[in-house]
């Protein structure tokens, strides 16, 4: 008998304990993102699609287009092609393409790079129609971003 | 003029009455399932539904022309009869309550001297609407969900006659009228607090809503007894389900806190609805919190619960009244 009234009393006492849990999560504010309207910073960790890194001194890439990422990658999703311009010594840069349907975000392709001319972008927000959306031109989107 | 002089003004009145009273059913489902999603959304520290309208406020009328435009699917090899009926039969009686119901002191389309047994008649047939869909729908789950309903119903029936019988004791009468005139000085949550957290709580349990939740069960039993419905057929369930709520909350107001009675407003008579409200609104809060704090019971602890718990102390506390209303 005594246990019986232990039993309404201890478990009545954490129903109202649970219903103040409730109330006070009621109370406070959301911590959700309304994300197509709202985003988040992406943490600089984040690893993303390859870009090529922008020199700050010179402004252009650093890319000596040697082709160790295109060998080095298992997907072979990455073509670069270099030129020798008429009274230069060294090759330049002319094609970078990455096709993103293909890559598996490895990473191999940053790590051997001997000039550390390759970098993991920020870009989550990837969705397209076609294919071809993700054929990415990389050494276009460096372009975009010079100054 | 001529037309309606022809017809008793009585039936004028219980017209208009019904067609408030209909009106009313539609509008409280849309605003309950609004708030409904809007607390369950804050509890879980989220916003709820933000899309339509201001703070998602049309969420719900978007909702209900989605399902008006919905194509009534009948399953193969079920009672064809039946599984149509089964959501006018959930509809249907939960209109009639309200016409009893004294919303204020003019406010009431039809006082009956036998008003609170009239309310749990009809509260019963709902759960004869829940079995018919299930064995309407040739559908285990359905099936399943419709036992538990009747089974519930039954456990959870008793302990709400003998805690309303409770107040019918103290104020020797059955129309919920007088039963609120008798709580002019003191309200009967006071003297009935027993009383009162029994109601509420086998309230809950007899609209089917969580922890209480067994005949829908979306874990365990897909939806319950309503399973196979789509568009309205579902629709009118949850209408259904939300003018139970409605009505519980409402009868609970009527017994233990005082109906129309508050601080006084110009035109009590009309105006007492405002407090009726404000105390079905609060009881209504507290039942959607309830759902979202508790995880749903085990069928066995539920119906422990109403034996061994609920019954015997609505009978202590019915058998106490007795004694103090003789003395």
């Amino acid at each position: 008998m005594k246990q019986y009234f232990s039993e309404i009393y201890t478990g009545g006492k954490s129903l109202v304990e649970g219903l103040g849990v409730t109330f006070k999560a009621l109370c406070q504010p959301i911590v959700t993102v309304q994300y197509p309207r709202e985003e988040i910073d992406i943490t600089p960790n984040y690893r993303g699609h390859i870009d090529l890194v922008l020199d700050p001194e010179k402004n252009t890439f650093l890319c000596i287009s040697c082709g160790m990422c295109e060998k080095s990658c298992p997907s072979d999703c990455i073509k670069v092609k270099g030129k020798k311009m008429e009274g230069e010594k060294k090759k330049t840069l002319v094609l970078f393409e990455l096709d993103f349907t293909k890559c598996s975000l490895c990473g191999t392709c940053v790590e051997v790079c001997p000039k550390d001319a390759l970098e993991y972008s920020q870009e989550y927000n990837l969705a397209a129609f076609s294919r071809e959306a993700f054929h990415f031109d990389i050494l276009k989107r460096l372009e975009e971003r010079r100054t | 003029m001529e037309t309606i002089s022809i017809l008793p003004p009585e039936l004028i009145r219980m017209l208009i009455a019904v067609i408030i009273i209909i009106s009313f059913l539609f509008l409280n489902a849309i605003m309950m399932g609004y708030l409904e999603r809007k607390i369950a959304g804050h509890v879980q520290r989220r916003p709820g539904p933000m899309e339509v309208g201001f703070h998602g406020i049309l969420q719900m009328v978007v909702d209900g022309v989605k399902l008006l435009g919905k194509e009534l699917l009948i399953p193969f090899n079920v009672d064809r009869t039946l599984f149509r009926v089964a959501p006018l039969l959930s509809f249907t009686p939960v209109i009639l309550p309200l016409l009893v119901i004294p919303f204020s002191e003019k406010l009431q389309a039809r006082d009956l001297s036998l008003g609170l047994i009239f309310i749990v008649s009809m509260g019963s047939v709902n759960v004869m609407a829940l079995l018919v869909a299930g064995w309407g729908s040739n559908n285990k789950y359905s099936m399943f969900g419709a036992m538990r309903a009747v089974a519930q119903s039954i456990a959870f029936e008793i302990p709400i006659l003998l805690s309303m019988l409770a107040v019918v004791l103290m104020c020797n009468t059955f129309s919920l009228k007088e039963i609120v005139g008798a709580q002019q000085k003191i309200w009967f949550v006071v003297l009935q607090p027993v009383a009162f957290l029994i109601y509420v709580i086998a309230g809950v349990a007899e609209t089917n809503r969580a922890p209480f939740d067994l005949p829908e069960a979306e874990s365990e039993l897909t939806a319950g007894f309503h399973t196979e419905y789509s568009g309205m057929g579902f629709s009118l369930f949850f209408i259904g389900e939300y003018t139970n709520m409605f009505i519980v909350a409402s009868v609970a107001t009527v017994l233990f806190l005082g109906g129309w009675h508050g601080p006084n407003l110009p035109y009590g008579e009309y105006l007492g609805v405002v407090w009726f409200f404000l105390k079905v609104y609060f009881l209504l809060f507290l039942m959607i919190m309830i759902r979202w704090t508790y995880p749903r019971v085990r069928f066995d602890q539920l119906l422990n619960f109403a034996w061994k718990y609920l019954v015997p102390f609505s009978f202590v506390n019915i058998l106490i009244t007795a004694v103090l209303v003789k003395l």
